[in-house]
């Protein structure tokens, strides 16, 4: 049988990297295909190539046997493939049949649409694959799974045949994913094609008939997953063994390193997007805030280095009150930060590696003198951060958006442990970058945990939070729910405490005063001994 | 979509750097800044030389024309005299640039500071040194204020800073017109034409006539301007405000990126609206020259030197250095377009394609200059990747 797509030697340059070297992909019609691979391996490039978004550079791809070249999206959607991307592009004042039409609309006499006919058609296409949508409601009320139904109905109403999925899983809660599975066996049985990415690996042994991992831009394997565990898989992924943070002594003392009292924090509509939040942090402790992302993760960073104002509460830096401070002046009394997005709120991507090294940093030395700032100091310490956390990066002098985003990550997290901050705030702090920078950045943070740093962490990592952390926090809706002790939970009982369905989701192995009073967060695990935590610990 | 024609070049390109690749990198950031003006001038030369002969007239002639005329003495002053106030203009933009805000409204800030400048110096008696500074320091409190209100519309109000320094242009011209005529009816105003009172002696900064008669005999009605002094050390506090400061890393930081610098502990309002004051201050300044040169204000006072100073600053690139060669090059065009209708040879307006060409040149070169330098150092860091991951 002619594969649905056959991809052979697709090799796609950017300026200074591969990001797919001859690369061979096999695709059977009414599969459901994974391709793996860590971020940077190349899976989001390839399905951009098969999707017509970019050309490829070499190599030639058949579609049912035919030979193709596409030039634009449109080509592809006429050759029958559709791709639902990671991050929908849906309109959010419209409604699900208007998102759907939208581009091809069908027109009536005048110029009118004829929403009648679409509507048919619409709810023909979801009876057909069992996507069960309303065609009226508008987008905005929908929650993250059914948005992303629309999505997939989207491409399906313009007749694909081929689905590609990229990362479907990445923005959804562990039931939200078992429905999404359902939907795509239901796409499969009625004769569709599916190409999904994903790196979560249990997933793809769940899901996928046929499995392709990538690495470094090349194809490593095509397996069955009949045939294969998560291991054997990661190990295909990075090559060698996969590293999980994995904490290996607590270090946590009875010192607090940082007291939140009845925090509160106003939307711009007045309503609290955070409520009389409590939490204390011990110098020596990770504490993990997990939850749904926009649950108050943002306004509850923004509250402690100073950019949201604090409607009601305290926070207490070793004992300073810092509630009303101004972001420097936090800074300046050791309050790190690892922004969510690097290359929003961390860095000046078009000023050299030493300039960034001082963000956050500037009034204080080695990158000021008094009012002057220091250039051969700022030079100095940013070589040292070079060869401290392993900058790739030819000179100190190139911008910083030439680094790769891993190396962009150290750097960051560089300049941070360099100031040895007593608290770090640390957001998604390995989001984006491949495993050896991640394992770099974990070490870091436990090394400096055992200095005595007290450590903030959000993540939507769920594996990063529990291998991390000393203790877990869930926050939803702007409150804090469950305090969670990492090391007897899992992730599926951690993703449910974060939607907040967690006293239901029964055989909990977390604490029993689930929702009890924050306090308990508190109560530190013996007063350890900081001066013994793990100094093997290497970078 | 990228192209990626460059990146087989680049890729090849660096391979074995170690030991002097930091002083390389600043080499090659310098000759690579230097390549989008000079191209950008090369490129104007030529197609000034089209339009001239399209429009039939010989653009060697025209050109030797124009040199000949900048080889003498008294063109070559007025040439700096022209610069001086175009430099002070092209820092007080560049200032907002930095920050990003783009203050257009240097015109309304230098008219405004000049006039009260005036003002008050023709109003004092003083001895030579506190009368002269106190001229100075008015223009910048003036310019600084001017500048100062479009800031805090703009930081504390939201008012768009283009906006703002553009409705400030015309409400300083509005001011202007209206002092004039009052201070007529006060009789402030001497008979001999309209303007301020007249500054005493004490009040003007001295010419620099002595550099340029080293160099031979001066035209008498030809005056170096002592503002040339002042416009140095702008242009040398300009520079190391912004890059030997804690203050001016912060402005740097705000301007590339607000959100990075705010998280980083520099306070973005306060930020907008220093640049604002000190843009405004600087602004102040421009109009100075000429106030020393007539020793008061009038009506024929000089204009659009504001968003010249745009142009200028645009040219070099907000660089104290660069914007230096922009004024000089901009004063040039400006001294030496007079001869052409002295000697017939080219029309007057040439000069006005030929900055126009270099403008548009010069901003196009320099996104080029960008792109090619991003290019080339992803591609080495990408390299480095490579060799370090064996």
């Amino acid at each position: 049988m002619t594969p649905a797509i056959e991809l052979t030697g697709i090799t796609k340059r950017f300026p200074g990297v591969v990001a797919n070297d001859k690369v061979d992909l096999s695709v059977e019609a009414g599969e459901i295909h994974a391709v793996c691979g860590e971020n940077g391996a190349g899976k989001s490039t390839l399905m951009k190539i098969l999707f017509g978004m970019q050309s490829p550079d070499g190599g030639t791809m058949r579609v049912h046997g035919e030979e193709v070249r596409f030039s634009s999206p449109a080509d592809a959607i006429e050759r029958g493939i559709g791709m639902v991307h990671q991050h929908f592009m849906l309109a959010g004042q419209l409604t699900v049949l208007e998102n759907v039409i939208l581009g091809t609309e069908p027109v009536a006499s005048l110029g009118r649409i004829d929403f009648k006919a679409a509507e048919a058609h619409l709810l023909e296409v979801g009876e057909a694959y069992g996507l069960d949508v309303d065609p009226h409601d508008l987008i905005e009320t929908l929650e993250v799974g059914e948005r992303q139904r629309v999505e997939i109905i989207k491409v399906l109403y313009r007749g694909a045949q081929i689905l590609i999925l990229d990362e479907p899983t990445a923005v959804l809660v562990p039931h939200e994913v078992d429905e999404l599975f359902r939907n795509m066996r239901e796409l499969k049985a009625a004769g569709e094609t599916i190409l999904f990415i994903d790196h979560k690996l249990e997933e793809v042994l769940q899901i996928a008939d046929t499995i392709t991992v990538l690495r470094q831009g090349r194809t490593v394997a095509t397996v069955k997953p009949a045939d294969v565990s998560t291991g054997d898989l990661a190990e295909m992924m990075v090559g060698s063994e996969l590293p999980t943070p994995q904490t290996s002594r607590s270090t946590v003392t009875d010192k607090t390193a940082l007291s939140v009292r009845g925090l509160t924090v106003l939307d711009e509509d007045d309503r609290p997007a955070l409520n009389d939040v409590s939490l204390e942090v011990h110098r020596g402790e990770v504490v993990g805030l997990a939850g749904v992302e926009g649950n108050g993760q943002a306004e509850f960073v923004g509250a402690i280095i100073g950019t949201e104002e604090v409607a009601a509460g305290s926070i207490r830096l070793l004992g300073e009150e810092i509630a009303h401070s101004t972001v420097r002046q936090r800074r300046n009394l050791g309050i790190g930060y690892v922004p969510q997005d690097r290359q929003e709120e961390g860095l000046l991507l078009f000023a050299p590696l030493w300039e960034n090294a001082a963000l956050g940093h500037q009034t204080r030395k080695p990158f000021a003198n008094g009012r002057w700032f220091d250039r051969f100091g700022a030079r100095e310490r940013t070589e040292a951060i070079r060869s401290w956390f392993d900058v790739r990066t030819p000179d100190i002098e190139v911008t910083a958006n030439s680094l790769s985003g891993g190396n962009q990550q150290k750097l960051i997290v560089g300049r941070e442990m360099a100031a040895e901050p007593k608290v770090l705030i640390a957001a998604h702090p390995t989001r984006g970058i491949d495993i050896g920078a991640q394992a770099a950045v974990w070490d870091d943070i436990r090394a400096a945990r055992a200095d005595g740093m007290g450590t903030l962490l959000i993540s939507a990592d769920l594996e990063e939070l529990i291998g991390l952390s000393d203790t877990i926090v869930v926050i939803h809706k702007g409150e804090l729910t469950a305090t969670l002790d990492p090391a007897t939970i899992t992730a599926r009982q951690l993703g449910s405490y974060m939607t907040g369905s967690g006293q239901n989701d029964a055989e909990t192995a977390a604490s029993p005063e689930t929702a009890a009073a924050p306090e308990t967060a508190a109560a530190p695990e013996g007063p350890g001994d900081p001066a013994a935590g793990d100094p093997g610990e290497s970078r | 979509m990228m192209d990626t024609t460059v990146t087989d070049e680049a890729e090849e390109e660096p391979k074995a750097r170690v030991p002097k690749a930091a002083t390389d990198s600043r080499l090659r950031q310098i000759l690579l800044s230097m390549a989008a003006p000079l191209g950008a001038f090369v490129f104007s030369l030529i197609a000034s030389a089209v339009v001239l002969i399209a429009a039939g007239s010989n653009p060697i002639e025209a050109a030797r024309d124009m040199l000949d005329h900048a080889s003498k003495l008294e063109v070559q002053v007025s040439m700096i005299n022209r610069a001086t106030p175009l430099y002070i203009s092209g820092v007080a933009a560049a200032i907002g640039f930095k920050m990003n805000l783009f203050n257009i409204g240097v015109e309304g800030q230098y008219r405004m500071a000049a006039i009260f400048a005036a003002f008050v110096g023709g109003a004092v008696a003083l001895p030579s040194v506190l009368h002269v500074a106190l001229i100075l320091v008015t223009a910048m409190v003036v310019g600084g204020l001017w500048g100062g209100l479009a800031g805090v519309l703009y930081t504390h109000r939201g008012v768009n800073e283009v906006i703002g320094t553009i409705m400030l242009n015309g409400v300083a011209l509005g001011v202007i017109a209206w002092l004039v005529r009052r201070w007529q009816a006060e009789g402030n105003i001497v008979e001999v034409g309209v303007g301020t009172e007249p500054i005493d002696e004490s009040g003007l900064l001295p010419n620099l006539n002595f550099i340029p008669e080293l160099f031979g005999d001066l035209r008498a009605n030809e005056e170096l301007t002592g503002m040339l002094v002042v416009a140095i050390v702008v242009g040398v506090v300009y520079y190391l405000l912004l890059n030997r400061t804690v203050f001016g890393y912060d402005l740097r930081a705000s301007g590339l990126n607000p959100l990075a610098a705010r998280a980083g502990g520099v306070p973005p309002r306060k930020m907008a609206l220093a640049a604002m004051l000190m843009s405004g201050a600087v602004g102040g300044l421009v109009g100075m020259a000429e106030i020393f040169d007539k020793a008061r204000y009038d009506p024929n006072f000089v204009g659009f030197l504001g968003f010249n100073g745009i142009a200028v600053a645009l040219l070099g690139r907000n660089n104290p250095a660069g914007i230096a060669v922009g004024a000089l090059l901009w004063a040039f065009l400006d001294a030496t377009s007079d001869i052409l209708q002295v000697t017939q040879t080219a029309p007057k307006e040439i000069i006005d394609i030929m900055r126009g060409v270099i403008l548009l040149t010069v901003v196009i070169g320099y996104e080029v200059v960008r792109r090619v330098r991003e290019r080339t150092e992803s591609a080495r860091t990408a390299a480095r990747l490579a060799e370090a991951t064996p």
